[in-house]
């Protein structure tokens, strides 16, 4: 008898704590409905007509696929812009984790100022804001200082092949841009890096283990899993920014005569397509080095 | 005791012998020798002089990479129109001419936008702060069916581009007359669904789930209801992750255009949104027409409003610079 009612405040108190958990989290779960999912049906039943919008009204023509053939095989613009998306983050994207990784294994060493550097390096979580990026790549500043108007490199560039050529101009021209985006990246190295246990260190040197060997035996190992974090937090930063040129088109389709809501809905769903596929190559290609770099 | 002296002298003698042979066959292991090589290149007790002024001139190097932008964003600005034709004033105008500053200040409708912005940027991140503390915690301290599908579904939330879901929600916010009200974007925050949420929810979930759970079971027994127990016991435990929330999150939505943009576009003006539309309301203020050569617009006065807004969010990290540099170590967002 007893143990049917302990059996039975036990299934109660675990269906209340339930409860009290969906309390917790109500307000997400109807905001996701409302802000996210429904919106993100109603994305694509867009992109699957031709949306005309008056002032008062919004009127569907369905149309099936007609806006992605478009997209994809007619625009001459829209394909162009998705593979210089894609080049460019795939060329980022190494670029952001080496340089972060780099920093913080500097700023985490002991040296003198080193509260001063820190706050320099972090400057750019701050300041990277979509109209002030374009200022000032618009003025030239964010190229790499003295590189990309050095005849010598302009001459070497103009003989590679275009598809090799676009990739190291877009490095040279954005160098500081890509790196302004490692300032969260840093952070989170860092913070994996204090983790990591002194003692460590100290057997690694009494086993007579160099510092080149501590960083690839045990540094990286120990920040395998973290840089899968760190992979996705940039490819989704870049892919998010107001002044990603694949964006600033869309956008500018949605208000076009030519354009409009439903063609620019089945642009972003193809991009956000790009993006997964992006995010699926680099995190598992990533994911396979960490499994094998942490046994 | 001469014997003892004697048997000094004695090994003395012997260790001078072993190290002039020493000093004679391996030279390098002189102890000036060991002395300037420990110096140089370090030895266990500390780094060598080789390999911290490595560190530093890398250290310097890629400071400046960061700084260069925006020195160069400076310098423009203060340069006066004759110093910017002139091909010999690079990095040192030759006076400190405010001029461009009076004029994007103008432009800029500096006061307005500023309050409008300070306004867009902190109302919607204390709500979001509270509200994903609210879910962090329902996620940390509860058990529940579903909740893998939830991080499966939170994690959807960041990687889900703001256009593919913004059209929509534009054209409800039109029919309900919302575009341009701020309400626009407190909205979804209210909901958990603000820019970045995803983020500042993992976060207090990382934060609640590493704190001691005996305090709240002994307040539980003690009577207190669970939300009693969220706000006395583990809001105050969590003050490092809430200020952190704060921070962030009111510089993200700062620099946020793309949002605003199409929310807020002819309610409320930012000044990022102002920045974007520089050359426009430059335009308005001095019709290019009506002006002489030298108060056209020019890169100056473009430097000088790209500097104007990032003033205040400069003036916010210089001050609370230590919460930015030391935010991850105190939230421990670094995990799985």
């Amino acid at each position: 008898m007893t143990a049917r009612i302990s059996v039975r405040r036990e299934i109660s108190l675990r269906t209340r704590e339930g409860l009290y958990g969906y309390g917790f989290i109500l307000p997400w779960i109807i905001g996701f409905c409302l802000f996210t999912a429904l919106p993100l049906v109603q994305t694509f039943l867009y992109s699957l007509n031709n949306v005309s919008v008056t002032a008062t009204s919004i009127s569907l023509n369905f149309v099936e696929w007609a806006n992605y053939t478009r997209a994809l095989f007619t625009d001459p613009n829209f394909i162009a812009l998705l593979i210089g998306y894609a080049i460019e983050t795939l060329v980022s994207v190494p670029i952001v984790l080496i340089f972060a990784m780099i920093v913080a294994i500097f700023l985490n060493q002991k040296f003198r100022l080193k509260g001063l550097f820190r706050v320099i390096f972090f400057l750019p979580i701050v300041i990277t804001s979509g109209p002030v990026i374009r200022e000032l790549s618009e003025q030239g500043a964010a190229s790499a200082p003295g590189v990309a108007d050095n005849p010598a490199i302009a001459e070497f560039l103009a003989q590679l092949s275009p598809s090799l050529r676009s990739p190291i101009e877009y490095v040279l021209t954005s160098f500081i841009l890509i790196l302004w985006f490692s300032g969260v990246q840093i952070l989170i190295y860092l913070a994996s890096l204090q983790k990591i246990d002194r003692s460590i260190y100290d057997a690694a040197a009494i086993d007579g283990a160099s510092g080149w060997e501590t960083f690839w035996k045990i540094v990286l190992p120990s920040l395998s899993t973290v840089t899968v974090v760190n992979a996705i937090y940039t490819i989704i930063t870049l892919s998010h920014f107001s002044e990603n040129r694949v964006i600033r088109y869309i956008y500018a389709q949605t208000y076009d005569v030519q354009g409009g809501i439903g063609y620019a809905s089945a642009m972003s769903f193809i991009y956000f397509g790009v993006m997964i596929v992006l995010l699926a190559v680099i995190g598992f290609a990533l994911l396979r080095w960490a499994r094998k770099s942490s046994v | 005791m001469t014997h003892q002296v004697f048997d000094t002298r004695q090994a003395e003698a012997a260790a001078a012998r072993a190290r002039r042979e020493q000093g004679r066959t391996h030279l390098l292991n002189h102890p000036i020798a060991t002395g300037i090589r420990g110096f140089l290149f370090g030895n266990r007790a500390h780094r060598g002089l080789v390999f911290t002024l490595t560190l530093y001139a890398l250290l310097i190097a890629i400071g400046f990479v960061y700084l260069q932008p925006l020195l160069f964003m400076f310098v423009t600005s203060i340069k006066s129109p004759a110093d910017l034709l002139n091909p010999m004033v690079q990095w040192v105008p030759t006076e400190l001419f405010m001029g461009n500053y009076e004029r994007a200040f103008r432009v800029l409708d500096y006061p307005n936008t500023l309050l409008a912005s300070i306004m867009i940027s902190v109302v919607p991140s204390i709500i979001q702060t509270g509200i994903a503390s609210l879910v962090g915690y329902g996620l940390a301290r509860y058990r529940f069916r579903g909740k893998r599908l939830i991080f499966l579904l939170l994690l959807a939330t960041f990687i889900i581009p703001p256009q593919n879901t913004i059209i929509p929600q534009m054209l409800t916010y039109r029919d309900l007359n919302l575009l341009g009200n701020p309400l626009a974007l407190i909205l979804p925050a209210l909901l958990g669904q603000g820019f970045r949420s995803a983020i500042f929810i993992l976060i207090f979930y990382q934060t609640f789930i590493s704190l001691p759970k005996v305090l709240e079971e002994s307040a539980r027994l003690d009577g207190a209801t669970d939300l009693r127990i969220f706000l006395t016991i583990a809001v105050p435990a969590a003050i490092p992750a809430y200020i952190v929330s704060l921070i962030f999150s009111t510089v993200w939505y700062w620099n946020e255009t793309f949002l605003t943009v199409i929310f807020l576009e002819g309610g409320v003006t930012t000044l990022p949104m102002q920045l974007s539309s520089f050359t426009q309301a430059y335009e308005n203020l001095y019709p290019p027409g009506t002006v002489s050569i030298t108060e056209r617009l020019n890169e100056a006065v473009k430097m000088s409003g790209t500097f104007l807004n990032i003033l205040p969010l400069l003036v916010m990290y210089f001050v609370l610079q230590r919460w930015f540099v030391e935010s991850v170590e105190m939230t421990g967002i670094t995990g799985e």
